[in-house]
């Protein structure tokens, strides 16, 4: 660790994998209630289940994205952060914040919680992903604006370098969209159209940003590789990123009253979408086979590696089976979208925290990297949960693909609930392989208490 | 990567990229705009029971579980074309007859709305089972 400040993104990092195993325990509950449908009624209904599941990740990947945010921006500027306190302070109201929507997500009836927080004011609750009540949403603009504050007088006060400038514009581009959660329309078409201008333009546009400033800097620092050389790599994989993703928002534009042009749109230009993955991927195999020192911390290497294929697997290669409109048409809002959504996220967003985590927590806690036992045990969990989500995915996919069949390509087709009793048996399978990731999840918390050796700082 | 494609080409490409498809975007976004009232329905929103389904149906997280027009939760039916396929009245019987308490399935919960909100609801999805959404879903099943 460069500088003092730096240190600040470690509760961020603590915080980030507490919400993770919530958001794990959650999907595990809602797992099973897909094959023993009351499970836990009426206490926690699988909607109630479902926000939180979700609500956590998007929470915990946001606290991860500041903590790398936090670490990264100092070291690229070359000068400490702009405001510690603030960033401290952040942290604070951020957490009690997703731990006040979440206690109300779990104990209060969600009408009543929208009546409790001023939904009435500014109906935005009950769309998907944007569940959280007008105040945390509120909050959610609070924190962010300052939080961009305090990272942009850092980089202005400093170096500006290519990592630094596009994790800048990805994050203001988080926070720009965001605004759009704000905005809802009676009109259901409108609606969705610009609720997908915070999900799509953020999963696959300004996501990517961040996810490709963070890879990059970890990087440079595991393989040595000249800056020069990881940086163009960096501009040409965002700049096929957006030219391909912002078009491709067209593919969730096929079948919801917008017009039918956007099916050529959106199958075109997200069918090009696999490509910037695929030059991540790449990008991190090329790196690391041209890597001019051996860095101690093998296990970010190996997530920093993992990043780039499970990203292209997920996003990439999941993302194209049912993004062309005439096969879309039978697999839109099926187990293949769940498949999908949970290998990319997974790929994409879940490992590039873990990354810098990885990176970064041995650093802060005086040591290059772990001990050798510590990081066997934390490659142990990287391979339990990529397995895992693995097939998860396949699961999903199998389900997906038989529910298609027996409900929308049949000629007597099935109802949505006889066709489910029909594919229950690969939900008891992915209910399994959700088990084995919670075993990689705990393999992986037990990494950091086993102790490292005393080894000289990077 | 060659010697003569340097890091400032390729951020110049970025920008001008980025912002080139953007505006395309924002092009596309404006036609979208002006062909809507052709396809959306927007008619039906003169009726104010249909925007207070829309409210019903947001503060009650009916997306937590189910999808409408493909998007949601896939844990239980698509209610996009819902009034096609069960009429209102048996949607109103249904929501008041939850939840079914049968061992072992699933159990959507009583979300104690009074009659005229059950009017309100059925009419925001007949509103959305009249949008022209280019001939989806396959069949009635949803």
């Amino acid at each position: 660790m460069q500088f003092k400040s730096q240190a600040v993104s470690k509760p961020y990092f603590i915080a980030a994998i507490g919400l993770f195993v919530a958001q794990i325990l959650f999907g595990l509950i809602m797992g099973l209630q897909y094959v023993m449908g009351d499970f836990l009624f009426p206490h926690i209904p699988f909607n109630v289940a479902r926000m939180v599941h979700t609500n956590a990740l998007i929470v915990w990947l946001l606290m991860g994205f500041m903590g790398a945010a936090y670490y990264l921006v100092p070291e690229e500027s070359e000068t400490e952060l702009f405001s510690p306190k603030l960033a401290i302070a952040l942290f604070w109201i951020f957490l009690v914040a997703a731990a006040l929507t979440v206690v109300g997500y779990l104990l209060v009836p969600y009408a009543t919680l929208a009546k409790m927080t001023g939904n009435d004011l500014l109906p935005t609750m009950g769309r998907e992903f944007l569940e959280q009540p007008l105040i945390t949403k509120i909050g959610i603009v609070v924190v962010a604006l300052a939080f961009l504050f305090n990272i942009t007088m850092t980089v202005l006060k400093g170096r500006k370098t290519a990592i630094n400038t596009v994790l800048l514009v990805g994050l203001w581009g988080l926070a720009i969209f965001f605004l759009f959660s704000f905005y809802n329309p009676d009109n259901v078409v409108r609606d969705k159209f610009y609720w997908w201008w915070v999900v799509h333009l953020w999963v696959e546009g300004v996501w990517e940003l961040i996810l490709g400033a963070i890879l990059a800097f970890v990087l440079i620092k595991v393989t040595g590789v000249d800056r020069e050389v990881i940086e163009k790599w960096l501009y040409v994989i965002i700049t096929l990123t957006l030219v391909t993703g912002i078009i491709g928002t067209g593919h969730h534009y096929y079948w919801i009253g917008t017009p039918e042009y956007w099916q050529w749109f959106g199958s075109i230009f997200s069918a090009l979408e696999p490509i910037p993955f695929f030059a991540m991927t790449l990008f991190a195999f090329n790196m690391v086979n041209r890597r001019r020192r051996e860095h101690p911390n093998k296990a970010a290497t190996l997530w920093a590696l993992g990043t780039g294929v499970m990203s292209f697997l997920g996003a990439g290669v999941w993302g194209f089976l049912h993004t062309l409109a005439p096969v879309n048409f039978y697999t839109h809002g099926t187990q293949i979208t769940a498949a999908h959504g949970h290998m990319a996220f997974y790929g994409a967003y879940v490992m590039v925290v873990i990354t810098m985590i990885s990176y970064a927590m041995p650093l802060m806690r005086g040591r290059a990297a772990n001990s050798n036992k510590a990081q066997v045990a934390e490659m142990w969990a990287f391979w339990l949960m990529t397995v895992s989500i693995v097939f998860i995915t396949l699961f999903l996919t199998a389900a997906g693909i038989l529910q298609v069949w027996l409900q929308r390509v049949s000629s007597t087709p099935m109802s949505f609930m006889d066709a489910q009793d029909q594919v229950s048996m690969f939900y008891w399978m992915r209910e399994w392989a959700g088990v084995a990731f919670l075993v990689g999840l705990i393999v992986y918390i037990w990494s950091f208490f086993i102790p490292g050796e005393e080894k000289a700082k990077a | 990567m060659s010697g003569s494609f340097t890091t400032s080409a390729a951020r110049n490409i970025f920008y001008g990229g980025t912002i080139f498809f953007f505006l395309m975007f924002l092009g596309l976004t404006y036609n979208t705009e002006q062909v809507l009232p052709k396809r959306d329905n927007r008619a039906a929103l003169a009726n104010p029971a249909v925007a207070a389904g829309k409210k019903l149906w947001e503060t009650n997280n009916c997306i937590g579980c189910h999808t409408l027009l493909g998007e949601g939760a896939y844990f239980a039916p698509e209610l996009g074309n819902v009034y096609k396929r069960r009429g209102g009245e048996f949607i109103k019987a249904w929501i008041k007859a939850q939840p079914t308490g049968a061992p072992g399935r699933r159990q959507m919960p009583q979300f104690n709305l009074t009659d005229k909100q059950l009017d309100e609801l059925v009419a925001f999805f007949k509103y959305v089972g009249e949008i022209d959404t280019a001939k989806w879903p396959p069949n009635i099943e949803g």
